[in-house]
């Protein structure tokens, strides 16, 4: 699914990275712990979270993840903003909460991330 | 004939500097991808040594780290100024953790550092001197 289709799903507002919504999305992992993140998230992973701080970036730039959706109107600040911009990140803000934006997403076949093996 | 580059770099890490978490792992993402590492392997090192900063800033007195890119291999140190771990065994335990509240609200300190950075490593190496230091040794294949 392409960030674009996630976008329209979620009515969730681009806050940067509109050059990249052609970009695709094969799974979601959902947490507001970047421990959790770092320990699980792999690459072409959307992350949604309600953490909006620049951590959330680091961790996510650590993880070759480029695209975060913010649940519940939470946007991160101007500072934040510009790390994700630097990282080529697509950065989107919806109304909806973690369990709705996760079960809509869910039940249009975005899969959640597999847990790595090691 | 065997390559017997080495490249080095070191870091150092401020106590309680939450505003440049994550530069010194970014930096080093960023020397990695431009030798042409593999991204997997790129993955991992970005995962240890991030979580490696962040413990630096959370947990100790300021440290460093440094890492060694050998063609075969990436060796990472990792060491601060105590105040060191009593007990070694219990923090390499998932989901135990001493993080205040303030680290939490971050984010961090579930407990998932240290086990982390362990699954991201061929070779895992901690050692801790009360009072004194933590140091990691750690060790990712290339190839």
């Amino acid at each position: 699914m392409t960030l674009r289709e996630i976008q329209e799903l979620l009515d969730a507002e681009i806050l940067c990275g509109w050059e990249f919504l052609d970009k695709k999305i094969e799974s979601v992992f959902a947490s507001d712990l970047m421990s959790d993140v770092l320990a699980f998230a792999n690459e072409k992973t959307l992350l949604l979270t309600g953490l909006v701080n620049a951590h959330t970036i680091r961790t996510a730039e650590m993880l070759d993840i480029s695209a975060i959706v913010f649940v519940r109107g939470k946007k991160p600040d101007e500072e934040t903003l510009e790390l994700a911009k630097e990282n080529k990140m697509v950065i989107m803000s919806t109304k909806h909460i973690m369990y709705v934006s996760s079960g809509i997403l869910y039940t249009n076949n975005l899969k959640g991330a597999s847990l790595p093996k090691k | 004939m065997e390559d017997v580059r080495k490249i080095k770099v070191k870091y150092m890490v401020e106590k309680d500097d939450f505003m440049r978490a994550g530069q010194a792992s970014s930096n080093i993402k960023k020397i990695l991808k431009k030798l042409g590492l593999d991204s997997q392997i790129l993955r991992r090192v970005a995962i240890a040594t991030y979580e490696a900063e962040m413990n630096i800033i959370i947990h100790s007195e300021g440290g460093f780290i440094e890492l060694e890119i050998h063609p075969d291999k990436i060796r990472i140190n990792v060491e601060d100024n105590g105040p060191g771990i009593k007990d070694i065994d219990l923090a390499m335990k998932a989901g135990y953790s001493t993080a205040p509240n303030k680290i939490r609200e971050l984010g961090f300190g579930a407990g998932m550092g240290l086990p982390n950075i362990k699954r991201c490593c061929d070779e895992f190496n901690i050692k801790s001197s009360l009072g004194e230091y933590t140091r990691l040794e750690l060790l990712i294949y290339n190839k």
